[in-house]
């Protein structure tokens, strides 16, 4: 279990993790969210012991990782964002010397098998690690964590740098070790968060900006009815008429998809299926309709609406891209045309 | 610290810092023994141990560099600073790692002394006493070596700062010879590393040089430790 009360930590005068209080419980898994520089892997330094907090404190199964740091940190494994390796080493001397340096009590030869088998290391555990991939790397780095079984796993962006089946796999092992461990993991992939976490923690500025489940989050932010369109034809005259639609809220041209083919997002009124009405006025103009899709709300939009505030009155999946394509837009000459495809954030595999 | 320490070791000879530490010294170290005691005929070693003093100046800062800079800079450490270890046994763990291949290249003395005692009488416990202060000058070098590698995240750095270091220290009593002030001139000299060493040499025993050379090693290791608890609250 860990409790996290009033952690602070300045850098000079700049707050980098401001006043956070949480409580994590057994086998629960917990997603630290935030943008970069929002202090996730501050507060992971705390928790760990590798900085200390300017106040506030932090227990690790009841031990304050200040008063008695050795006896708190042999309950962590703890994977840092960049995993801590001896390059030089093989991978098998690599986990035997972290098995040492954490005085690890249990059966050592069997115990390293688990853990190679566990993050599938065991075929190039004779391989010296400066040679072997960044995935495997990575998984260098989580099987160094969990060696000496510890029952708080504290694990900064694992999947950072891995192919998106080497993501799956860690996605699974994290969900299988969360049965039996207590995991805060942190990511800014918001999809993984959603696979694999139990609870979500936002962070935003040094600050918990939200606290909660996911599911309950996704129902904190009202779903209201928007979709996302696709159709060939004029823009402003398509965005004219869907207006008068009774009971739509706004429509809004985005980007040029294809040649002529211009993506919208409408929202109607809260109650109101205005899907019909849309497919009525396009036929009787002419205009194709080549896709439609409900807007919902994934906890991407719930993650942007948090960290960036009220300002935003519309989100929708990759919002975040599409806003950065339209500021970028304002200050071209207007004739010019951006050709945007926004990267599958999670690497196609939700 | 156990795990620490033969990492640590480990690393020397998977890397090739042993074997270009070790051969320098014996190479340099040979050629001071054929020269300063075979050549002159003699048994006495004392000029080839104060020549070694040099070279230990120049050798250390090979043996220290990357002990803390390449962990730094590989973020090594942050595996380290999070393991259930002490900032002293992390410390202590890398120190007597470097010693214990400082005592490797050093302990090639006694072969040499062997080899003299072909051709005449070797005075043994010179030749220890010798050994010894060299050894415990090498522990005091080791321990600023290793705290000025603490200070960057460079090992090219870590090593010209260390080596002018070194060199300052061993060269304190010339530099006294130089200053005006008597005052400071006295202090200079008393703080030699060379004169307590040259009085090893001339078959000195002297408690206070061998206490002198030991707080060196615990003042530096203590700062090092400090210099780690310092960034952790920073």
């Amino acid at each position: 279990m860990i409790e996290v009360k009033n952690l602070t930590k300045h850098y000079g005068d700049k707050k980098a993790v401001n006043n956070i209080s949480f409580t994590v419980e057994d086998g629960e898994i917990l997603g630290f969210l935030g943008p970069n520089g929002a202090g996730k892997s501050t507060t992971m330094n705390m928790l760990t012991g590798y900085i200390s907090s300017t106040s506030g404190s932090a227990l690790i199964n009841g031990v304050d990782i200040l008063d008695d740091p050795i006896k708190a940190k042999a309950n962590i494994g703890y994977l840092p964002e960049i995993p801590p390796l001896y390059v030089d080493m093989t991978v098998k001397a690599y986990l035997n010397f972290i098995f040492d340096l954490k005085k690890c009590k249990l059966p050592r030869k069997s115990h390293l098998k688990d853990v190679c088998d566990l993050c599938r290391i065991t075929d190039v555990s004779d391989r010296i690690i400066k040679h072997l991939s960044k995935g495997y790397k990575q998984r260098v780095g989580l099987a160094q964590a969990l060696v000496g079984n510890p029952p708080v796993l504290i694990l900064d962006e694992p999947t950072v740098g891995l192919d998106p089946k080497q993501i799956i796999e860690i996605r699974n092992l994290i969900k299988k070790l969360g049965k039996n461990h207590t995991v805060i993991l942190s990511s800014h992939i918001l999809s993984e968060v959603q696979a694999v976490c139990d609870r979500v923690i936002i962070i935003n500025k040094g600050q918990v900006a939200a606290d909660d489940t996911e599911a309950n989050l996704s129902k904190k932010v009202s779903n209201d009815h928007r979709l996302i369109l696709r159709i060939e034809g004029d823009r402003n005259a398509i965005v004219a008429e869907l207006k008068k639609i009774s009971g739509m809220k706004y429509v809004r041209a985005e980007m040029e998809r294809e040649a002529g083919v211009y993506e919208y997002e409408v929202e109607a009124k809260e109650g109101i299926d205005v899907r019909r009405d849309i497919n009525k006025i396009c036929t009787a103009n002419g205009w194709p309709i080549l896709m439609m899709q409900s807007a919902e709300l994934t906890l991407e939009d719930i993650f942007l609406k948090i960290t960036m505030g009220e300002g935003i009155e519309h989100l929708s999946p990759a919002g975040a891209d599409r806003k950065t394509v339209k500021k970028i837009e304002k200050q071209l000459p207007p004739d010019t045309k951006i050709t945007f495809e926004p990267e599958s954030k999670d690497g196609g595999n939700k | 610290m156990g795990a620490i320490f033969r990492r640590e070791l480990g690393s020397f000879f998977s890397s090739s810092i042993a074997y270009v530490f070790l051969a320098s010294f014996y190479l340099v170290s040979g050629y001071f023994f054929c020269n300063l005691t075979l050549g002159n005929a003699s048994s006495d070693m004392s000029g080839m141990f104060s020549s070694l003093l040099l070279i230990i100046v120049v050798l250390i800062p090979i043996l220290t560099m990357k002990s803390f800079s390449e962990e730094k800079r590989q973020k090594t450490d942050q595996g380290l600073l999070t393991a259930p270890v002490s900032l002293g046994g992390i410390v202590l763990g890398k120190y007597f790692a470097v010693v214990v291949m400082y005592i490797m290249g050093i302990s090639i003395v006694f072969l040499y002394a062997l080899v003299l005692s072909y051709f005449g009488d070797v005075a043994w416990n010179m030749v220890v006493a010798n050994y010894f202060a060299l050894l415990l000058l090498g522990c005091a070098f080791i321990s600023v070596g290793m705290m000025i590698s603490s200070l960057t995240e460079n090992q090219i750095v870590a090593a010209v700062v260390s080596f002018f270091a070194l060199l300052f220290m061993y060269l304190l009593d010339v530099i006294a010879s130089y200053v005006k002030f008597e005052f400071l001139a006295d202090v200079l000299n008393s703080l030699s590393y060379f004169n307590k060493f040259y009085e090893f040499t001339c078959g000195l025993f002297n408690l206070t040089s061998v206490l002198y050379y030991i707080s060196t090693a615990v003042i530096f290791n203590f700062l090092t430790i400090r210099i780690f608890e310092r960034r952790r609250w920073s």
